[in-house]
């Protein structure tokens, strides 16, 4: 492979990562309020919540990014930059699956604790924020590493709508060298050493909060 | 926007032949990540470090790239390998495969929750190895993990329009391929939308109804 080739897949590394952390972004911002709606009060916003999810984890990642890029612009006449469509469309789907994460925490923290700021006079609001979440975000670290590691590989999808990432730039240099097995495992190799990384940053982030905890 | 009935009416013969595409590969892929996947979990029951050490190696590298590029992988290099196979074919064995990393996980976690108890009953009564396995643990451990693996037929079904990318016509195939014929992209995207949702919600309903028959 030449140093040009290298710079094809390099670039597209990048925008791996750029389109990751966006639509991690997005997702976690998702996961949390749709999370914390699915156990509120009222019936009619958990509802809603629950359609949200339901409909979100029930359609393929790809067929939303097919109907993002492909549907959304003539229907509501605005066209989204590629950056843009791929982080809806990915932050929309896996923070749906975020949403069972932050609602089954919430759930597992002690009754009593909600109740001993009930008694305190917090308003829900306070009790979410200075009680609930503070104990029930070490709990969700270890799906969230899974569910980054499942929205990693789901940023490949990008591809398919010609978007220039990782999986792209493999395809680019499939065309120009007519030989595929060593591109391909090197782009294997890049992606695995990614997840790596992001394991090892999550689980960093959990020893971390735990220790706030205690 | 505009929504046009006579697109969706036309569209309709093509949705059924692609999901009849998209059941086929979901069976199939199933059959090869349960059988897969329960050979990876034994094989991690090895006393000998030089099976269970690769072994964790290629799952772990499996399930941590993603499908999409495993299924390039398997479409362009084969076929240089002199491995000839249909674009079904290597879409089923690569959905399978990569599934079967997740399948693994589940059945391991299923022969961990047997009790001791049944491992020390089966020595009591000097059971073979074999019998051992097949008479008293993997029927525990294979009830025990049924809902899970549910969940992940439900996950395999949503990553079937992948195979679109190497020329099968599952739904997402049709849907496309119809656009293109068409100029028209709302419908038939649309269409395929909801019935993957019809599909799928049912199918998480039916898991957790078997996750509480098996939890009394």
């Amino acid at each position: 492979m030449t140093s040009g080739l290298w710079e094809t897949v390099l670039r597209g590394v990048w925008v791996t990562v750029q389109l990751l952390v966006f639509s991690a972004l997005l997702g976690g911002v998702v996961a949390f309020v749709v999370g914390i709606a699915r156990i509120h009060r009222r019936r009619s916003v958990r509802f809603l919540a629950g359609c949200y999810t339901e409909v979100f984890r029930g359609t393929s990642a790809l067929v939303m990014i097919f109907w993002v890029y492909f549907v959304l612009p003539p229907a509501f006449g605005w066209q989204l930059v590629p950056m843009w469509a791929g982080t809806l469309a990915l932050g929309l789907t896996y923070g749906a699956y975020g949403t069972e994460i932050v609602r089954g925490a919430l759930n597992a923290v002690e009754p009593a604790q909600g109740e001993g700021g009930i008694a305190l006079g917090f308003t829900p609001w306070q009790r979410m924020r200075l009680i609930l979440l503070p104990q029930a975000v070490p709990e969700m670290i270890p799906s969230f590493g899974n569910l980054l590691i499942e929205l990693l590989k789901g940023t490949a999808l990008v591809s398919v709508m010609g978007m220039g990432d990782l999986a792209f730039s493999g395809n680019l240099v499939r065309l120009a060298l007519q030989e595929s097995a060593e591109i391909y495992s090197y782009i294997l190799v890049i992606y695995f050493v990614i997840a790596f990384l992001l394991t090892r940053l999550m689980r960093g982030l959990e020893k971390r909060l735990k220790a706030g905890v205690a | 926007m505009t929504w046009d009935w006579d697109a969706v009416r036309d569209f309709l013969p093509h949705l059924w032949d692609g999901l009849l595409v998209t059941l086929q590969v979901l069976v199939l892929g199933s059959l090869i990540s349960f059988t897969l996947g329960l050979v990876w979990a034994l094989l991690m029951r090895t006393p000998t470090r030089w099976v269970r050490w690769p072994v964790e190696a290629v799952t772990e590298f499996v399930r941590d790239t993603p499908l999409l590029v495993q299924l390039f992988f398997l479409f362009y290099v084969l076929p240089e390998w002199g491995i000839a196979a249909s674009a079904l074919t290597t879409g089923v064995v690569a959905i399978g495969l990569h599934y079967s990393t997740y399948t693994m996980q589940v059945y391991r976690a299923g022969i961990e929750a047997v009790p001791p108890g049944q491992w020390e009953a089966a020595t009591a009564l000097s059971l073979p190895v074999r019998r051992t396995w097949t008479a008293v643990i993997l029927p525990q451990a294979v009830r025990r993990v049924v809902p899970a693996l549910g969940n992940y037929v439900i996950a395999m079904l949503k990553d079937t329009p992948l195979l679109m990318t190497i020329t099968v016509l599952e739904m997402l195939g049709e849907a496309r391929l119809f656009s293109q014929e068409h100029f028209q992209f709302t419908e038939p995207l649309t269409v395929i939308g909801v019935a993957f949702v019809l599909i799928s919600f049912p199918a998480s309903l039916l898991v957790r109804a078997l996750e509480r028959r098996l939890a009394s």
